[in-house]
């Protein structure tokens, strides 16, 4: 019988594997630094634009090794980077329209040099389309070296550039400042997407890589202030999304791996948007009932004492229709709330009807602070 | 008209210059109000709505497609609006979350349920032009190709929707402010727009599929922005230019034996950076030219404001002479040659004896004096 371990160790779903997690954390690192710069979208066009440049690296070739693909990739990556930059220094189009132009068509000349290698019968041309959503069962240690070498690389830039980089992201201008090559800088960091385009197109492919790049990193900006933090954790979701894109696509076989990868992907960020400690949606939507509560509470219990003042004794119980048309809403859910915080007790009508509530001397003390604190803030 | 769809060459080009002019219309007020990637993301994620629509009705070609592939292309562009107004992250970023998601999501369903349909990713991706023209349904006598059916009525709402609500789109383009304040509800309009741009795009991706739809979105009317300032004027370069590419692409890709709504697509592209370029008037060249003309002009200037100050002076025999400039101006001997060839020829000064003294002309003077005492302009 065949056991976990077996699959695990099985020749492709290891290659897989390990490709994946090589993948997933290079894109995560890379992808910080092109979410931090609002540059998430060039992480599409560039993706796109490596389909050309396989084409190319083919035709150059005249094979099919991951090697030359990916180094065609690579250039025309970084001549997609320039066209954008071109476009939006040179033209009066905004970077939306700049981006948008050249995805799609340096896309379209991919499509075109694809079509011309098949209808060209060259050989060894066949399933160089599977670039376009990526075939992780067709993944060979050579190109697993291949993977790995660039992620050596690109993880190698960030860390020996490292200061350098965090300061262009977040202060270009002092860096200018500085006397920095910042140009050149952002150039480097721009040509690292495509790095990361490149080490993606065997695993996910060209159309759905832009997730990998936006997805870990943006899953990890939702945890930390930190860029140390965010690089890691977002290497972290990214390698997550890898292996278990790889393991849930070895439950039935024609599941693709790369869909399932970004499906991962996305499903990190959608949970830390969600749940993440002081950004995340939740967590805002408790914190915000939290201060709802104490508001209510504390003008609760000042509407009371100002009412038994009125009357001479701060002891004296009010009737609970009275504390609602001083209070201006229905009291009694904050009332409930305040007695089992031993703020308040009900007492039963010395005359008329309804629920009578008093402060014990807790919640005197506590009314007694709050309009205190009221008074020196209006003195202020 | 029996004659025009027995030509199959012609009918493949008229589909591709209704996709380009349908997609382009739209894209005008995309690409204006900075919101162009979300026919990239549209693109894309009505293959959600098409694989759902295809799951409950069981046919690719079911009229729901379109509502399926509408809500999921509106669908896009609220979560992305969502995402980013949250301020969670960046807008850019919220539109490259939400929509590969949703396309991960249709290719798994393909994967799942849908293998053996003709619903695969690729062609989604790509589209093959060069077959369009064989799906045919009756039109009265005749057998009209699908596509040539779907993207004449696309076109043709597209074309009424920008001509009805011309007024209110430019207002909420270029000022959505004020057209909020008159009352036009500039967002309304907007999903209206991106509801618009998800039928075309289902209408189109038969023919040329997802993301070269996108091009004809975006490229055509970014093309036609750079050459011309006037808005109705963008959206007439626009669908010229969508014509163009799909006459001009549809020979170049029977020339090359490529895919032919490809070749459409490059050539919009290549269209664009010729308008990049040449342009008259943001063209780079000509931007260059008028740089290269104002730097001449201003040397000249100088010229005339350095003879005007010293022309009355002791030192004129030694500060207007050819070699001063080289001195005082710090000009290399080759620009001093050129700058006073060029003042010569425009009439304002004349340099006697030759290659000698320099002289202000009576115009030159003026010029002179209009820079350095502009307020006492004669």
């Amino acid at each position: 019988m065949e056991t976990v371990w077996d699959v695990l160790t099985d020749f492709t779903v290891r290659n897989a594997l390990l490709g994946a997690l090589l993948l997933g954390t290079l894109s995560g690192v890379l992808g910080t630094f092109a979410v931090l710069r609002e540059q998430s979208l060039l992480g599409d066009a560039l993706s796109h634009a490596a389909l050309p440049g396989i084409c190319i690296g083919f035709l150059v070739a005249g094979s099919r090794q991951l090697w030359p693909l990916a180094l065609g990739a690579l250039v025309v990556g970084a001549a997609a980077a320039w066209c954008v930059l071109l476009l939006t220094r040179h033209s009066r189009l905004k970077s939306d329209a700049s981006v948008g132009v050249v995805l799609s068509t340096f896309f379209a000349g991919g499509t075109v040099l694809l079509t011309y290698i098949q209808n060209q019968q060259l050989p060894g041309q066949a399933g160089l389309d599977s670039f376009l959503f990526g075939q992780a069962a067709a993944m060979l240690p050579s190109d697993l070296w291949a993977m790995g070498a660039v992620a050596a690389v690109g993880i190698g830039l960030v860390l020996v550039f490292w200061k350098e980089f965090k300061l262009v992201t977040f202060d270009p201008g002092f860096a200018r400042s500085l006397g920095w090559p910042v140009r050149l800088l952002e150039g480097v960091l721009t040509s690292m997407i495509a790095l990361a385009v490149v080490i993606g197109l065997q695993m996910v492919g060209v159309v759905l890589m832009v997730a990998l790049i936006i997805a870990p990193a943006a899953a990890a900006r939702q945890w930390t202030q930190r860029l140390e933090t965010m690089v890691l954790l977002a290497a972290l979701f990214g390698a997550a999304s890898g292996a278990a894109g790889t393991l849930v696509s070895l439950v039935r076989p024609g599941l693709a791996t790369g869909p399932l990868i970004v499906l991962c992907a996305t499903g990190i960020a959608a949970l830390s948007l969600l749940l993440a400690p002081r950004r995340g949606v939740v967590w805002r939507a408790v914190q915000r009932r939290r201060t709802r509560a104490e508001v209510e509470s504390g003008r609760v219990l000042v509407d009371l004492l100002q009412l038994a003042r009125a009357h001479g004794d701060e002891n004296y119980a009010s009737a609970q229709g009275m504390i609602n048309a001083v209070y201006g809403a229905d009291a009694q859910a904050t009332l409930v709330r305040l007695e089992k915080e031993g703020l308040v007790r009900p007492v039963a009508p010395e005359h008329g009807t309804g629920r009578h509530w008093h402060l014990t001397p807790a919640g005197q003390e506590a009314a007694r602070r709050l309009l205190e604190g009221r008074r020196d803030g209006r003195e202020e | 008209m029996g004659a025009f769809l027995d030509n199959v060459d012609l009918v493949i080009i008229a589909i591709g210059a209704l996709v380009g002019i349908s997609a382009s219309l739209l894209g005008t007020f995309l690409v204006l109000r900075g919101a162009s990637l979300y026919s990239d993301a549209i693109s894309h994620s009505i293959l959600l709505g098409i694989v759902l629509v295809y799951l409950i009705s069981g046919d690719v070609h079911s009229p729901y497609q379109v509502v399926g592939a509408a809500l999921a292309g509106l669908a896009t562009v609220y979560l992305s609006e969502l995402l980013g107004a949250s301020k969670r992250v960046k807008q850019d970023a919220a539109i490259g979350l939400v929509f590969p998601a949703l396309f991960a999501l249709a290719v798994l369903l393909i994967n799942l349920y849908a293998r053996d349909v003709h619903l695969d990713e690729h062609a989604v991706l790509l589209g093959e032009l060069a077959f369009a023209w064989l799906d045919v349904v009756p039109v009265g006598s005749l057998e009209v190709p699908r596509s040539l059916l779907t993207m004449g009525i696309i076109t043709v709402v597209n074309a009424l929707f920008v001509t009805l609500f011309y007024k209110e789109l430019k207002l909420a383009v270029f000022d959505a402010g004020l057209a909020h304040a008159l009352g036009l509800k500039p967002r309304l309009l907007f999903y209206a727009l991106l509801l618009l741009t998800s039928v075309t795009a289902v209408g189109a991706f038969d023919a040329v599929g997802a993301i070269l739809f996108v091009t004809f979105v975006i490229v055509p009317p970014a093309a036609a922005y750079l050459l011309t300032d006037r808005l109705w004027l963008v959206l007439l370069g626009g669908c010229l230019i969508a014509v163009m590419s799909s006459v001009l692409g549809f020979h170049a890709a029977m020339y090359l034996d490529v895919s032919i709504g490809g070749m459409m697509a490059t050539i919009t592209g290549l269209l664009l950076a010729l308008a990049f370029l040449a342009g008259p008037r943001y063209g780079l060249i000509a931007r260059f030219l008028r740089l290269r003309q104002q730097r001449v002009q201003a040397h000249v200037r100088m010229l005339l404001v350095h003879l005007y100050t010293h022309e009355h002076e002791a030192e004129a025999e030694m500060e207007n002479v050819p070699r001063a400039l080289e001195h005082h101006l710090r000009w290399s001997p080759r620009l001093s040659r050129a700058v006073t060839a060029i003042a010569q020829q425009q009439g304002l000064i004349t340099v006697e004896p030759a290659g000698q003294r320099l002289h202000l002309t009576e115009q030159g003077r003026r010029m002179a004096q209009e820079v350095l005492e502009p307020w006492r302009r004669i």
